[in-house]
């Protein structure tokens, strides 16, 4: 009997998250309430099953999330019993650091990876679980399972430890973490597979619904409240949208969609032809961009 | 859309992706053999680029490509910021693509010698190489390398894919003589079966299809043997065996053990033994958030529920009781260095192996493997990238298996106790019996019976600093004194150990480790006989304090460290060492061109530049007292 891709993902996923939790003392799982966050809970779920979830989960909240991820956020961890701790880079709220009049470089070092390293230097995690996965964008796909940080959270990508079979190494010393990425082999297809043949939860963006958006050089992107500015002339329309990946709404592009259940969904990703990424604005500053800010201390 | 179509092809979806296989495969060769070429066109033909991702291609192709207005598919995989500006890959890239039967994990590794143990990272979980040749340049250093290693770390089917033969006009006899070439080396390592194919990957031909280029070749195209090898080796049908990862206990009702099966399968019902313990039982039922199971197969990740309660922790093996591993403290393995810091036999390391971590010391090195042509070379070290075959002792039994027999129960990495990096990969060949003929003799008479009748409390006093620093001076001082109070001492110094028992060391790294372990074993032994131990040696290095440290039990280890600076030492030069130091007469002299290592944990410090050896002595008598070494008495400083 051989197992299937999805079933040999899952142990690989179930082998790491177990690894971290009996060599470190504090970890945490980053949670981002969207659909690879969604799949990552379920495994922690059942890496430890029957037991609770042995450690917290962490949001780290830009208070420009959609509203309907923060409800969604609230639902799921109460049903699952999470120990849920939200951070907010209280500094970045008193200046008003916001992603129109700063732009997404400024505020997206301000209130995400400012915002977290001051939760890890807070709580002194000396792990986190992230639901990053190696197909997602090339920096990424560099990235080992157990992605070693100094301690000011720097990564360092050029001298990155050896990581063999699947013994990984999780030591460090006192201040110094490591980023863990569970779904390091998962693709985007495998993503919805799983979550169909699982049944796992969603945030309702994902799946297509008229919804208020302007469009902005090209991108789509949702009108969430009366704090987004509106250029003269600029109005919002209702369209018919969906999200591929999910972060703060004025940097999230909308696609256009019919796809409003799972099916559908499955269907549209593996006829897409734009990669998922692409919705996300804050990767396209530059060509490295999610290098720079990884090696900054962006997850 | 009707909705009796999508029904139909989610479940069509569903059953193929069901079905899928998974295959990991490395792409490997020398620097600029084209393996990012490869994977570019892979992807690039099975469809697997968005059209953002080509936009993006095209636009960075005519940036800084090398293929003129061309798209040149090496961006798509080179990641990093240094490795596009240098054109080189320096880590190992994952990348993903499937086809209607699997599902492809590639790890498109660095072909640079210094990166060899990124290579090897991408190698260690791939169940098939591609190694690319240049068919210009032949076989290679670096593919006779790359060649042995993957062959090391197990993998037994090979794709030798002879590149860029439209530069050599797809000539079939430059393809012969490189094929005949390669196939000389390789009979003499362990591949199973080599499929040997010409290929042009900025051309396409016989990658996906076969080339009109190449019609003398009748063999498949890259993807057509990707597609068709049966690689998967049977897990399921080996013995079985359960590392424990986790104990999983979340109330007093239920006590699990959390693990991967990596290799048999396993039913309620079944007996079991714990290794390293021996100790067995019987599974109860299989616990896993879908449900108890029945059974559960090689890769599957469960819970084990016992019929008893039998004292099982992480790192321990659940194995079919009758067929075990075998549980050694000390074995012979081939060990890849991958570490800029060289191996240094005597120093202990930490070795991780199935979730276990124990303390290890490479006790030999048996012979270093030059990779080009597999001679066995003699040393007495390991350098970065070297390979070699060494003995190991560990400070604990393990339960192993031969990585031959069992790749996952026969692996295992070295960390550095102190850094915490991974310096080396290691696959063990066989346990080594001389532990089982070696019994503890039974003691009566203990190392508090000894320190009794010296009304003492036995230590090491282990004096370290740069020499001239007063080490030797204050040492003697302190025994004097203890003397005085009646104690039984013992100074171990370089007149005392450096004439005798150590004057076959020199003074290189290698050699200074040893010396300092033969020193603390030396001191173990005396504080075993009760004695209050002197240790005076400049003792440079961390980890081998640290290591005399660990030997001791806890507070009888008191490191002194004697501080006064380069310049102060060098100043007072009793022995005039400083003054031939510096003119190179000696070499390897701490502070000089050997470095000291200041102690971080030192239980006293003396500021011996501004200190006489008196007061210094003072202090350290104080600390002694102060600390419970000295009975009360009728001792006054």
């Amino acid at each position: 009997m051989s197992l299937t891709n999805l079933a040999k993902l899952e142990a690989e996923s179930i082998h790491i998250f177990r690894e971290v939790i009996a060599e470190c003392e504090n970890p945490v799982l980053l949670y981002s309430i969207g659909k690879d966050s969604s799949v990552l809970l379920r495994l922690a779920m059942k890496a430890f099953h029957p037991s609770n979830l042995p450690f917290p989960v962490l949001h780290v909240d830009t208070t420009w999330k959609f509203k309907e991820m923060i409800v969604f956020r609230d639902k799921i961890a109460a049903e699952l019993n999470l120990k849920l701790i939200v951070h907010t880079n209280k500094e970045g709220v008193k200046q008003d650091i916001d992603p129109f009049s700063y732009g997404s470089a400024v505020y997206t070092d301000v209130m995400k990876t400012q915002a977290l390293k001051q939760a890890f230097d807070k709580h002194k995690f000396d792990a986190a679980f992230g639901g990053a996965r190696r197909d997602e964008e090339k920096s990424r796909s560099k990235e080992r399972v157990f992605s070693f940080r100094s301690k000011s959270h720097r990564w360092d990508p050029k001298n990155q430890r050896p990581e063999i079979w699947s013994i990984y190494n999780g030591r460090i010393n006192k201040g110094e973490s490591i980023r863990v990425f569970p779904l390091s082999n998962w693709t985007e297809a495998d993503i919805w597979q799983y979550i169909y043949q699982e049944d796992i939860p969603i945030v309702p963006l994902y799946f297509a619904q008229e919804r208020p958006v302007v469009e902005r050089d090209g991108t789509l992107i949702m009108v969430d409240d009366e704090r987004m500015p509106l250029a003269s002339g600029e109005k919002p329309e209702l369209k018919r949208v969906r999200f591929r990946t999910l972060g703060c709404y004025p940097l999230t592009g909308a696609i256009e969609s019919d796809a409003d259940s799972l099916p559908d969904i499955i269907q549209e990703t593996i006829l897409t032809t734009t990669s998922e990424r692409q919705g996300r604005v804050i990767d396209q500053d530059s060509t490295a961009s999610m290098e720079k800010k990884k090696l900054e201390g962006y997850f | 859309m009707d909705g009796e179509v999508e029904k139909y092809d989610l479940e069509h979806f569903n059953k193929t992706q069901e079905q899928k296989s998974l295959l990991r495969f490395i792409t490997c060769g020398s620097v600029d053999s084209g393996k990012s070429t490869l994977i570019g066109r892979l992807l690039y033909d099975s469809q697997q680029i968005y059209d953002d991702q080509l936009a993006t291609l095209e636009a960075d192709s005519k940036k800084v490509g090398t293929q003129g207005s061309d798209i040149d598919f090496a961006l798509l995989v080179d990641g990093l910021s240094a490795e596009r500006e240098q054109g080189i890959t320096i880590d190992v890239a994952y990348r993903y693509f499937s086809t209607e039967a699997r599902k492809y994990i590639i790890a498109d590794t660095p072909g640079h010698e210094q990166y060899t143990c990124n290579m090897a990272t991408g190698a260690s979980t791939a169940d098939l190489a591609v190694i690319l040749i240049d068919a210009r340049k032949g076989v290679l250093t670096q593919t006779r390398r790359h060649s042995y290693i993957v062959s090391l770390l197990g993998v037994k089917n090979v794709i030798l894919a002879i590149n860029k033969m439209d530069l050599v006009e797809y000539s079939e006899e430059v393809f012969k003589n490189i094929e005949a070439d390669y196939r000389s080396f390789a009979d003499r390592i362990s591949f199973t079966d080599i499929c040997v194919i010409p290929i042009s990957a900025l051309a396409g031909d016989n990658i996906f299809a076969a080339g009109g280029n190449t019609a003398w070749y009748q063999g498949p195209t890259v993807m057509q043997q990707l597609e068709n090898i049966n690689v998967i080796v049977d897990e399921a049908a080996a013995a079985f065996r359960f590392p424990v990862q986790w104990v999983n206990r979340p109330n007093l009702d239920f006590r699990g053990f959390s693990g991967t099966v990596i290799s048999g399968q396993i039913k309620s019902g079944d007996a079991i033994a714990a290794l390293p313990s021996g100790v067995t039982s019987t599974v109860k039922y299989i616990c896993t958030y879908d449900g108890d199971l029945d059974q559960a197969v090689a890769g599957q990740a469960v819970t084990l529920v016992l019929d008893d309660e039998i004292d099982i922790s992480r790192g321990d093996v659940i194995a079919a009781a009758n067929d075990r591993p075998e549980v050694t403290d000390q074995f012979m393995a081939h060990m890849l260095w991958m570490a800029d810091v060289p191996m240094l036999p005597s120093r202990p390391y930490l070795l991780k192996t199935a979730n276990k971590t124990v303390s290890a010391t490479i006790t030999a090195l048996k012979h270093k493997i030059d990779v080009n042509t597999l001679a066995h070379d003699a040393g007495r070290s390991l350098e970065l990238n070297e390979l070699g075959v060494c003995n190991l002792f560990l400070g604990e039994p393990i339960a192993f298996d031969a990585f031959a027999d069992n790749k996952q129960m026969g692996s295992f990495i070295l960390l550095d106790g102190l850094t915490n990096n991974t310096v080396a990969m290691g696959m063990i060949d066989f346990g080594l019996r001389r532990a089982d003929n070696i019994h503890w003799q039974p003691i009566n008479i203990n190392k508090s019976a000894r320190a009794r009748i010296k009304d003492q409390s036995p230590a090491v006093l282990w004096f370290t600093g740069l020499s001239g620093s007063g080490k030797s001076t204050i040492a003697d001082i302190i025994e004097q004194r203890l003397y005085a109070r009646c104690n039984h001492t013992i100074i171990l110094d370089g007149d005392n150990v450096r004439h005798g028992l150590n004057k076959d060391l020199g003074f290189t790294d290698t050699d200074r480790v040893e010396n300092i372990r033969r020193i603390a074993e030396t001191s173990k032994l005396m504080v075993d006989a009760g004695l209050m131990v002197i240790v005076s040696f400049i003792s440079p290095f961390k980890a081998e304090r640290r290591m005399a440290r660990d030997l001791m039990e806890e507070g009888e280890f008191v490191e002194i460290f004697i501080n006064a600076s380069l310049e102060v030492c060098a100043s007072r030069d009793p022995k005039g060492l400083y003054e031939k130091a510096k003119k190179g007469e000696i070499k390897n002299f701490t502070g000089i061109d050997s470095p000291y290592e200041n102690p971080e944990q030192a239980e006293i410090i003396i500021d011996s530049a501004n200190l006489t050896p008196d007061k210094a002595a003072d202090q350290i008598m104080l600390y002694l007292e102060e600390n419970g070494y000295l009975s009360d008495l009728d001792y006054q400083i």
